[in-house]
């Protein structure tokens, strides 16, 4: 059983359950103070999201919408993860997904380019929103951190400006692709089949299944991956083996942004969502990203799953009932959850630690009653 | 009770998964002696002291202190009873002054307000009962290593503390400080404290230390009166055999000139002056350069601008006939220089990397290891590694998947060294190769650096360790403050006369 317990997956998994548990525990207490009679209830409707509905055909056709965003979540997942190896903090992967909008509707509205070049536009804008974060790292010593809030900011602004152009003009929202350039969308391939019909399912899901692999491979198998995990590790070690530490921290972050471009062309490109040229602030894609590498243990498998559940447990939110508690409590609850959901490590300490203290006592207990 | 013993750990074992790094442990330490522990590294010395110190629980064993066992959970507990410790690596504020060092953490206060007066008096009484001069309001990072190690010495007697443990204390010194500590140690025992001194150094236990207890992979030896016994026969018990301690070596006349440094400037991190000032060197085929000096005296920079890892200010820097002034650490590398540096935590290890991984941290690029398509060939490198674990002996838990971070000191080093020399290069540069290690270790590694000298390569060594320096060059380069002050050939020079070039006593205008 110790043996289990000490098994770096298992705990990771134990301790994203943990985390999970824990932030359904607060919020149903805050649930509490706010309104006892309906607490129980309205974390079950959050936890049950689409199981709310009692037609199985409409179930799955949610169950769809929820797979839909969870792919650009998983995308913003990978680019935390992927850079968080190198030692860097890719708060920027919110900017960098916003970019990624920005190119990709305006290439699809603009100048009605086909779903392919749309998608590769997105990625290359996400990869060099990255590069300057990484350049000013590298060249200045700026803070990753730093100059990725702020670089949020413009891209912010200036995705607003630039999809203005593009956006109907009794609304602040850009116009239907489906109406405008369904060629921009991406194709379904039959996978739309699987989801009743769900229009919003399409070759997103095999690419970022293929994705997540690449990065994982990149990650545990190759050349590049052994050299920024090296970077993230140890950067000194790292410059007195010769290793070009600071190209790396530039290419790390180039690949981090270019995967967060990329999950937003993924989602932006079904048709799901338009962008609304009046936001306040940059989608929380990137920012619910942070909290889903950690729950996924910071590895690329895991990603799939946390990011499903977040996005699950964040669309569940639309089932509470709304005559019982104000409307912002569904985005509330869920962010409670998915904030604990970034103490993954934390728990994971307290766990390691528990376990070494039970295991002194054991091994105490076990010479008073003769070896083993 | 009356007991002669001031503390006694009788029994002590401790386990960690997969090794019993105290195995039945017994110390005695009487009132007032100075009581020397000797062990290789890995011989479970550390662990002892964190048991008294309260940072481990053994799992057998008690504690007794003047005859009455205590139980001993945590450092405060030691501190209540009146157990003190001078770090290997000092822990001092440096911006503070000396007397805040001395009293932060008890410090005297009234509505808030430091009360200093009081505090004052108390340690310039102590410093003159005990003979530790300093400087109460000198600031730390001004101050020499040895009135540093005479603060630190200050802290536990200000504590009241009785029994003062000493780690290593002489591995920072220069010769002339060694004999003042020696002596401030020879005071405070006569005044009644006890006093537990840990080296590596036979030569200083033998000349301060009453009594010697000896460890040995975790095993309790032996424990002997100094003037009963003989630096052989210390070094016997704790390596369980003989040990060579002079390094046998040829003679030979050095070939071409490998690197050849010219007016080499480095600037020092701060940027307010240069590191190393104008320096200029040969390093030939076939012998070994030793810098030696008092650390912090451009060592560092210096080998970090032949490295690579730090920019030239001015001046060249020739590798086999080619100039690599501007060139990259990689190349430099390819070029046939090795590098085993000075900290093998911060430069010579990725900790978190198994010990494979960090056997190809220079060579991972390579076809061997890497194929065309940019991916690792774990085959070829397992294969690789074993091959330069079973060569370098390297030591470790599980092979080559082993985590670097779990294996001893000593085994770090051997695997960077392996790593290194079997690069087969023709400048290595080695930096404190046997910083920490036991003698059984070192002896295994100046071997090593001579079979290169042997083999026709070209060696430059750093060193803090004067005995090292003496034993091992066939010429030493003294540096200080950044300048080469004096060229020596080890077989006709001093220890003494080098110890007066280090401390910036004496010079001579060099032209290497």
């Amino acid at each position: 059983m110790r043996k289990i317990l000490k098994n770096e997956g298992v705990q990771a998994f134990a301790a994203s359950i943990l985390c999970i548990l824990l932030g359904m525990l607060v919020g149903y207490i805050a649930l509490l103070f706010i309104n006892p009679s309906g607490a129980g209830e309205a974390i079950m409707d959050l936890i049950k999201n689409f199981f709310n509905l009692n037609n199985p055909a409409k179930q799955l056709q949610r169950f769809g919408n929820t797979v839909a965003k969870t792919i650009p979540l998983l995308m913003c997942s990978l680019s935390i993860l992927f850079s968080y190896k190198v030692g860097l903090f890719n708060i920027g992967a919110a900017g960098q997904y916003c970019i990624g909008v920005c190119a990709s509707l305006y290439a699809a509205l603009q100048w009605h380019w086909g779903w392919l070049p749309c998608m590769l536009l997105a990625i290359v804008a996400g990869g060099i929103a990255g590069a300057l974060v990484g350049i000013l790292k590298a060249a200045f010593n700026v803070n990753e951190v730093i100059s990725g809030i702020m670089l949020n900011w413009i891209i912010l602004y200036f995705t607003n400006i630039v999809l203005t152009k593009v956006k109907e003009v009794a609304s602040p929202y850009t116009g239907y692709l489906n109406d405008l350039n369904p060629k921009a969308l991406l194709p379904n391939a039959g996978l739309d089949r699987f989801f009743n019909g769900n229009q919003y399912i399409t070759i997103a899901l095999p690419i970022a299944l293929i994705v997540t692999i690449v990065i994982w491979i990149i990650l545990n198998k190759t050349k590049l991956g052994y050299e920024l995990k090296a970077t993230g590790f140890n950067s000194k070690a790292a410059k007195y083996c010769g290793m070009a530490e600071k190209r790396n921290l530039i290419l790390s972050l180039v690949i981090s942004g270019a995967l967060a471009g990329l999950g937003a062309s993924l989602l932006y490109q079904t048709g799901y969502m338009r962008w609304e040229c009046t936001a306040a602030s940059v989608p929380g894609m990137g920012f619910n990203g942070i909290a889903t590498a950690f729950l996924g243990g910071l590895s690329p498998i895991g990603a799939i799953f946390s990011s499903y559940f977040i996005q699950h447990i964040a669309d569940g939110g639309a089932y509470v009932d709304k005559t019982v508690y104000c409307s912002q409590i569904s985005d509330f609850i869920s962010s409670v959850i998915i904030y604990f959901c970034g103490f993954v490590f934390f728990i994971k300490y307290l766990m390691n630690t528990a376990l070494a203290k039970k295991n002194k006592k054991d091994t105490n207990a076990n010479k008073e009653g003769g070896e083993n | 009770m009356d007991t002669p013993y001031a503390i006694e750990m009788l029994n002590i074992t401790k386990r960690f998964p997969g090794i019993i790094a105290n195995d039945n442990i017994t110390l005695q330490l009487k009132k007032g002696e100075i009581h020397a522990l000797l062990g290789e590294n890995g011989a479970g010395k550390s662990t002892l002291m964190s048991v008294l110190f309260g940072l481990y629980q053994p799992e057998e064993g008690i504690i007794k202190k003047d005859g009455v066992e205590v139980s001993i959970k945590n450092p405060n507990d030691a501190n209540a009873l009146g157990i003190g410790m001078v770090h290997q690596h000092f822990k001092l504020v440096e911006c503070f002054n000396v007397l805040d060092n001395i009293i932060l953490g008890v410090e005297d206060t009234k509505n808030g307000f430091l009360q200093k007066k009081e505090a004052r008096k108390k340690v310039m009484a102590l410093s003159e009962r005990y003979g530790l001069s300093i400087d109460p309001d000198a600031i730390i990072e001004d101050i020499t290593i040895g009135m540093q190690q005479r603060t630190e010495i200050l802290k536990m007697l200000y504590r009241d503390n009785e029994i003062l443990i000493f780690d290593e204390p002489t591995a920072v010194l220069t010769p002339q400080e060694i004999d003042e500590l020696m002596q401030i140690m020879k005071n405070l025992a006569k005044e009644g404290k006890s006093i537990l001194f840990i080296s590596h150094k036979l030569e200083e236990i033998m000349k301060v230390a009453d009594r010697c207890s000896v460890l040995r992979k975790g095993k309790y030896i032996g424990t002997v009166e100094t003037k009963d016994t003989t630096m052989e026969e210390l070094s016997a018990m704790m390596v369980g055999r003989n040990v060579n301690f002079h390094v046998a070596k040829e003679e030979k006349t050095p070939g071409d000139v490998v690197l050849d440094v010219e007016n080499m400037v480095v600037a020092s991190e701060g940027h307010k002056m240069d590191a190393v000032k104008n320096v200029s060197f040969k390093v030939r085929g076939g012998e070994i350069v030793c810098i030696a000096g008092i650390d912090g005296n451009g060592q560092r920079e210096l080998v970090e601008g032949i490295t690579g890892l730090l920019p030239l200010k001015s001046g060249k820097l020739t590798l086999l006939n080619k100039d690599i002034t501007k060139e990259s650490i990689r190349h430099r590398n390819k070029m046939g220089m090795s590098h085993i540096p000075e900290d093998r935590h911060k430069h010579g290890l990725v900790l978190d990397y198994s010990l494979e991984d960090n056997l190809i941290l220079e060579r991972y690029f390579e076809p061997e290891f890497t194929n065309k398509a940019g991916f690792l060939r774990r085959k070829n490198i397992r294969n690789y590694a074993n091959k330069i674990i079973e060569q370098y002996d390297v030591r470790s838990g599980q092979g080559p998947v082993t985590i670097a971070r779990s294996m001893s000191g000593g085994n770090q080093q051997k695997a960077i060294i392996g790593r290194e020399i079997d690069k087969n290069p023709e400048l290595l540069v080695a930096v404190q190769p046997t910083r920490g290690l036991d003698v059984g270790a070192i002896e295994y590694i100046h071997k090593q650096l001579v079979a290169q000298r042997d083999a026709g390569k070209a060696v430059l060594m750093v060193s803090y360790e004067l005995e090292e320096v003496m034993d091992v060059s066939d010429r030493i380069l003294v540096l200080y403050e950044g300048e080469i002050v004096g060229e020596l050939d080890p077989k006709k020079t001093t220890e003494e006369e080098l110890g007066l070039y280090m401390a910036g006593a004496k010079r001579d205008e060099v032209k290497a």
